[in-house]
Order: structure tokens, then sequence, then C-alpha cells
């Protein structure tokens, strides 16, 4: 198991604005999310993972870049937890370290169609870089 | 009525269709969309991030823009209307975030949120009226079965964004019954659509896209219609087989006010 870290803990619930304690852990973020399938480590145990000052684990998961930002946990969270936030803070804080950038203008090109809207471009720059 | 219009980056490229109608209905209904000048991308998702400013700070240029104009702030595309509603809440709410921007932007009076956003069919039902809409309908889109698509970004989260119900959305079908047409509920209409995440993983957005367009199916549906380019990519792209017609939500308003050209 890795070190828990209560310095990176405290800078997750910084850059998210979340507070953890509010969680009671119902499961109903993780039972709304559309990728939930998708994620190693699932909406409801990410916001335990933070709590428990997990997050070397966290920048490790692919929940990371499965997360679509849908805000159907931040939505159905009866404690307005909002899971979606700690989910960004934690990518931010993997994107925002050199070398990190988890797309490339490089990759660009042959993943493009000529029907791409701008808007995909847009955000997946804005979620997958710095 | 004189609204300032934020087209965002695809309506002037991949989504004219959506920008061309907008504009052309609006005109037919009797309000006027007037583009803000020198507007910049309001970068499709919101930032989430406390200390995020830089990112945020188009939408507020814009909000300040159409401030200085004193009129609202009209948006077509789900996206735009999602990041600039909630950076606008931020604003108003967030001392922060409003101090920030407001230290980096230096305006001559400093933006606190002022300016009310509309999303383009929130226009139609609280400023036309769906009743007033319908008697304006020149081509009853009659015996047509359409159904709505919400996707996540129109309605959540729904204490900021304030569009409509979030679960139980109403609106768009409202509106496609406005129009003379029959609107088809189903349960995955405000299911997203996988968004940002079909253009690395397209197999993952089919399986959302399919779950979509299964439900939309087995209820009837013939047809959908969007607000949102990028939902009108993946709805179309992604998933098996491209069952059913997917449009714009002007595209079948102006045509059934007898604007359309085919
Ligand atoms: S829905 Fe909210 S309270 Fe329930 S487990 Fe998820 S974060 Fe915790
Ligand atoms: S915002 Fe992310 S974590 Fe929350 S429901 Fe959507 S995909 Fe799942």
């Amino acid at each position: 198991m890795q070190k828990a870290n209560t310095e990176q803990a405290q800078l997750v619930k910084e850059i998210s604005n979340v507070d953890t304690r509010k969680c009671m852990k119902c499961g109903k973020c993780s039972a709304s999310c559309p990728s939930y399938e998708e994620m190693d480590i699932r909406p409801h145990q990410f916001v335990s993972y933070v709590q428990n000052n997990k997050v070397n684990e966290l920048m490790e998961s692919t929940s990371l870049w499965k997360c679509l930002s849908c805000f159907a946990c931040v939505e159905r969270c009866p404690r307005d937890v909002k899971p979606a936030r700690l989910i960004e803070a934690v990518r931010l804080m993997v994107i925002r370290q050199k070398g990190q950038n988890y797309l490339l203008p490089d990759e660009v090109p042959e993943l493009l169609d000529e029907e791409v809207p701008q808007q995909l471009l847009a955000s997946a720059f804005r979620k997958y870089s710095k | 009525m004189i609204y300032s219009y934020y087209p965002g980056c695809t309506l002037k490229n991949k989504a004219k269709v959506l920008d061309k109608y907008a504009r052309i209905s609006a005109q037919a209904l009797g309000f006027e969309l007037e583009e803000i000048e020198e507007w910049q991308c309001c970068g499709a998702v919101y930032p989430q991030a406390t200390d995020e400013i830089a990112t945020k700070l188009a939408s507020v240029r814009v909000l300040n823009s159409a401030k200085g104009k004193g009129q609202d702030l009209v948006t077509v595309c789900s996206a735009c209307h999602h990041v600039i509603k909630r950076v606008n809440d931020d604003m108003r709410q967030n001392e922060d975030i409003r101090t920030r921007a407001n230290n980096y932007l230096q305006l001559e009076e400093p933006y606190t949120g002022e300016t009310q956003v509309f999303h383009y069919l929130e226009l139609l039902r609280d400023k036309v009226g769906f009743d007033t809409l319908k008697e304006k309908v020149k081509n009853p889109l009659t015996g047509r079965k359409i159904g709505a698509y919400y996707g996540c970004m129109l309605l959540r989260p729904s204490s900021v964004i304030q569009f409509d119900d979030a679960e139980n959305p109403t609106i768009i079908e409202d509106f496609i019954r406005a129009l003379g047409a029959e609107a088809i509920i189903y349960p995955y209409r405000n299911e997203c659509c996988g968004g940002y995440i079909s253009l690395k993983e397209k197999e993952l957005a089919g399986t959302m896209v399919d779950k979509i367009m299964d439900s939309a199916t087995y209820k009837g549906a013939e047809e959908i219609i969007t607000a949102c380019p990028l939902c009108l990519y993946n709805l179309k792209k992604s998933g098996e087989a491209n069952k059913l017609k997917v449009h714009y939500f002007t595209e079948i308003l102006a045509e059934a006010l007898g604007l359309k050209d085919e």
C-alpha cells in the first residue's frame, strides 16, 4: 500500500473545495455514473480515498481519464459532496506535472474525421492537457 | 427585443446550421441576436478547480460585453451555455474568483455577475412563449415522432443551470409539441453521450450512445433533436448503427416556421 499523504490530500481538497467528511457512503454517485464500468476507483471510493489521504493511488487511477464531467454524481448526491470535482482536482495534479499531458497535438491528426466538431477538440485539450 | 448573442466556436464552423436557423428563426419570432464582438472560445468544459482563473476569463469578457450593452446574453450551444452560466454564477457567488478575475481583466468597472444568461430554448419558453410559437408555425410537423436529447450540460448541476427539472425535463418536449410533432419521452434522454471522450475512445462513447439510441427507438422515436454539436456528433458517429436521424433543434424550428431551404 502506498504511504498516506496528508499534504496531497489537503491539496485535492483545496483545489476541489470539497468536504469529503460530508460523504455518507451511500454509493448513489457511483450508481449514477455512466463511466462506472470503466473506472478502477469508482466515484464513491474516490471520495473515501481522498478522505483517507490515499492520493498516490488516485493519481495512477484510470478514473481520471474516464470521468465525463457529466455531473450526474453532483446532481444526485444527497449530501452535495461533488465527487466530479475531486476527480478533476486529482486529474489536474497529474497533468500539471511536466510531461504528463494525456493528449498531445501530434496525436490529433489521426483522431480526426471530417465531422469532428471544434467543441470536441477544445474540450479534449482542456481535459487532457495543461 | 435585442439580445447579445454568443455563438461559440463550433457554430462558426461544423455547426453552422445550428447558428443559421437560430438567427433566421429569431427574426421571424420578433427578437434579434446581436453577436458579441471579438468573443473568444469558452473552452467547452467548465473549469471546476478553485485555482483556475485564466480558463474562465473568456466567459467573463463575454458576460461583461453584454453588460456593457445593457443586454441579456443568449447562447444556443449547450456547452457554451453551461460554461458561461456557471462562470457567471462564480462571479456572483465566489468572492475569490470574482476578485482574481477582476484583478486580471482590469475592466473599467468590476464585473460581478450582472448579466442574465439565457439558452435559446429558454427564450422560446419564457419570452416568446410556446403558445405564441405554435401560432407562428406555418408547416406543422404533424405525424413526426421526435425524441428530445438533453444530454448532461443543459441540465446539470440544476442548482446553477436552472434550466429545467434535471431528472424529468419537459422544455424540449413542449417545444416539439408546439411545432406540431409528437414528443417521444424515453429514459436515457438526460444521460451523457460520452462527451469529449469520443476523441480518444470511440468505443466507450459508443456504448453510451447505444443505450440512448436503443432507449429512444424502443419508445418509438423516429428522429432525435439536440442543442449540442458534440452530442450530435456522438449520436451520429458513435454507437453501432446510425439508426435514427439526428438534427439540431433550430433546424426543425426553422422548418416548422417555413424558413428552411431544402
Ligand atoms: S452520492 Fe454523495 S454521499 Fe453518497 S457516496 Fe457519493 S459522494 Fe458520498
Ligand atoms: S461527472 Fe464523472 S464521476 Fe460524476 S457521474 Fe459523470 S462521469 Fe461519473
